[in-house]
């Protein structure tokens, strides 16, 4: 989590909007920056560092890297292969990157499942993590933040820190959010993000995971889903039964933003920061496009000694250092003469 | 209408309005019109012409010549089918033709719709699409947009008459208590007088809560001769009068902005047509699009001495129970407001009401209701007056 912060009401003065309306109307105080020599990569390799201080396995058995984005910073050429580098993965393991607007990091979750379960590899590292665009002067630029989240999936049980019981998806050609190859910014359908896309995606896909699993809203200790900002989230947990205590500790949005790829990722780890053996999760994610991912998870007692091994994901977000719009506007490198 | 033959509205049908994203325009256009014509029991093989208002597909759907589409979809080729634009009033205008035609005694049974698909496009293209109905050389050009404009009139109307923003206020109060009622209104909710005055603001003084939404919609009017609506089983609504009336296009040349001259022509011209005065009508539907451009119709049709539209409104007279119940349906502000399609809701609107037939927004003792629909910032005005 990159430490910088720049508060919701410093944007909206910067714009001439009304800072009071807009931090209550987005439920986002502050939004997590990256500084200027941190990207995707950077975000994903210490992620992946802290992933494997808890799981306590050498870099050498992860037979698969997925990293997903939506700020690769290279168009063409991995983040994984430069992730498996830095972590010393490197070598007779496969690696591939992701995009899947705010979802990429729930999708390689996914498919390292496939891969541990099926056997063919041991483990299977699965990253989320974005450094997000926002337009200067979009209503995005309040949400589009840093950060990202790693999950070392392993098929064996060797003292985990959690279960994953099952996983759904739901996908559907929605188009609520775009960025096209070579623009700086995306593009965005206004209100057509919310009913048709995200509310739709994130509750059918939930609905689908409890009725595949039995389950209830009540059977969960904690529900994750993904926040791009914090109304959607409390609406979406509201409509399907879900109370606020259930949805508190996942609700990071209003402290770092939208991390997007590693938006509901964060979600659960900052659930792992508090959570005890035998407690259910559900977590939704929700990708433009549009899709989500759903899955029903159980807290292992593996978690007790393995949580204080790597920095709590509360601690890292409650460290921090503010920055004005004209240092945000430098880091974004957002001043840009050459076009 | 003397030397002419008898005009009747014979069938009524209209889409819900709203963000249909899952509706393309033809959808709409097809639903409005078929349930029209189911509505008014006559086979649609019947049908001699249609007529479409609908102002800017070209710009929201990339779509024009949907005089064709609407023909086509419907299945009722080689009829004439005809578009109609003026704006907002575009619906207004094409149900004003329908009815020469069929008072001219060239048709006996065409149908009068009118359809907009806004949301496709993001909202500062809408709003762009929308400011074309504006001067595009003196206004538009020059940054002015429509809650620019109608803030200009709202304050010289502050200005002149001490109306206030309570009062502009309380007409989106009024008519989302009457939207609430009707099942076809994009917001069918209350709000409170501080919801509206705490909203964001627009244009000083207009905030969110004066202004109309961006809206997808569709409605149909099935309008008839004498003769054929008698062999219709349905229950045919009398034309009694229409008007229409333009003015400058742009506000800054006009005699004054706070009353729209176009309004008090056409709506005096329906008035003579018909025989009546003002206070012969008992429900209006007035153009609604700004909260401000209510009061001033209710003031310039005639309800209201001028300058007085602001406190009818506060002293409740403008309520489904007061003195001239305004906007029964929500008007533009709570039921939405697809441009082309707004003219003939406001019809369909007058028709249900005039048959005892809008639920619980019924106005008691209706037999004479209007429609006023206005192009623009008062460019184009179109009027109506139905009876039984």
């Amino acid at each position: 989590m990159p430490r910088y912060r720049i508060r919701s009401r410093d944007i909206a003065t910067m714009w001439g909007q009304d800072p009071v309306a807009v931090e209550k109307g987005l439920g986002i105080i502050e939004k997590a920056v990256p500084g200027i020599d941190e990207d995707t990569i950077t975000i994903s390799v210490e992620a992946a560092r802290d992933a494997l201080k808890r799981a306590r396995i050498s870099p050498e058995e992860i037979g698969a890297i997925y990293v997903g984005s939506e700020s690769h910073p290279y168009a063409v050429k991995p983040s994984g292969s430069v992730v498996a580098a830095a972590i010393g993965a490197v070598g007779r393991m496969t690696s591939a990157d992701y995009e899947f607007a705010c979802k990429a990091g729930t999708a390689g979750i996914q498919t390292s499942m496939g891969l541990v379960g099926s056997g063919l590899i041991k483990y299977g590292l699965a990253i989320g993590a974005d450094t997000a665009q926002g337009a200067p002067g979009d209503p995005l630029e309040y949400a589009a933040a840093a950060g990202g989240a790693a999950f070392l999936v392993a098929a064996d049980d060797k003292g985990n820190v959690a279960r994953i019981d099952h996983t759904v998806s739901m996908t559907t050609d929605t188009p609520d959010f775009w960025r096209r190859e070579g623009q700086s910014y995306p593009r965005h359908g206004g209100r057509f993000t919310g009913e048709p896309a995200y509310f739709k995606h994130v509750v059918e896909t939930s609905k689908m995971l409890m009725e595949e699993t039995g389950t209830s809203p009540s059977d969960f200790d904690h529900a994750v889903f993904h926040m791009p900002n914090r109304k959607f989230p409390e609406r979406a947990s509201k409509t399907l039964g879900f109370t606020r205590d259930q949805v508190k500790q996942g609700l990071v949005v209003q402290y770092i933003g939208n991390t997007y790829s590693g938006c509901s990722p964060l979600g659960l780890c900052s659930v792992f920061d508090v959570a005890t053996p035998g407690e259910r999760i559900l977590l939704t994610s929700y990708g433009s496009g549009a899709g989500s991912d759903s899955f029903h998870i159980t807290v292992q007692d593996g978690i007790e000694e393995r949580r204080e091994l790597a920095p709590l994901t509360g601690d890292m977000i409650s460290r921090k250092k503010y920055i004005n719009y004209a240092t945000y506007v430098k880091y974004r490198e957002k001043l840009n003469f050459a076009e | 209408m003397i030397g002419m033959q008898k005009v009747a509205i014979i069938g009524v049908g209209m889409t819900d309005f709203g963000e249909l994203w899952d509706k393309s325009l033809r959808d709409l256009t097809v639903q409005a019109g078929l349930e029209a014509i189911r509505d008014s029991g006559l086979p649609g093989e019947e049908i001699d012409a249609l007529y479409a208002g609908c102002m800017s597909s070209g710009i929201f759907v990339q779509q024009e010549h949907i005089s064709s589409i609407l023909a086509d979809y419907c299945g009722l080729t080689p009829k004439a089918s005809t578009r109609v634009e003026g704006a907002c009033a575009s619906g207004g205008l094409a149900l004003r033709q329908a009815i020469m035609a069929v008072a001219s005694g060239m048709y006996d049974f065409v149908v009068a719709g009118g359809v907009e698909k806004m949301t496709d496009i993001l909202t500062e293209q809408t709003t762009m699409a929308l400011a074309c109905a504006a001067d595009r050389e003196w206004e538009a050009f020059q940054g002015v947009t429509f809650p620019g404009l109608y803030a200009m009139m709202a304050r010289r109307h502050m200005h002149d008459f001490g109306t206030t923003e309570e009062q502009l206020s309380q007409v989106a109060v009024k008519n989302h208590k009457n939207g609430a009622k009707n099942p076809h209104a994009q917001y069918r909710r209350p709000v409170t007088i501080e919801q509206v005055k705490g909203s964001s603001l627009i244009a000083d003084p207009i905030r969110l809560l004066h202004c109309s939404p961006i809206s997808d919609g569709a409605a149909a009017v099935v309008v008839a001769s004498e003769e054929k609506a008698r062999e219709a089983e349905s229950d045919p609504i009398w034309v009694l009068g229409t008007g229409q009336a333009s003015d400058t296009i742009a506000l800054h040349d006009r005699r004054e902005i706070t009353t729209m001259d176009a309004t008090v022509a056409a709506g005096r011209e329906a008035l003579d047509m018909a025989g009546l005065t003002i206070g012969d009508i008992d429900l209006v539907e007035v153009h609604d699009c700004f909260t401000i451009a209510e009061i001033a119709a209710i003031e310039d049709l005639g309800f209201f001495p001028k300058g007085e539209g602001g406190k009818a409104t506060e002293d409740g007279l403008t309520e489904l129970e007061g003195q001239i119940p305004v906007n029964p349906s929500g008007g533009l502000k709570s039921k939405g407001h697809p441009v082309g399609a707004t003219g003939i809701a406001q019809a369909v609107e007058v028709v249900l009401q005039l048959r005892g037939k809008a639920g619980k927004r019924q106005v008691r003792d209706a037999s004479i209701g209007m429609t006023h629909n206005v192009g623009g910032s008062g460019g184009t005005c179109v009027t109506h007056i139905l009876g039984r």
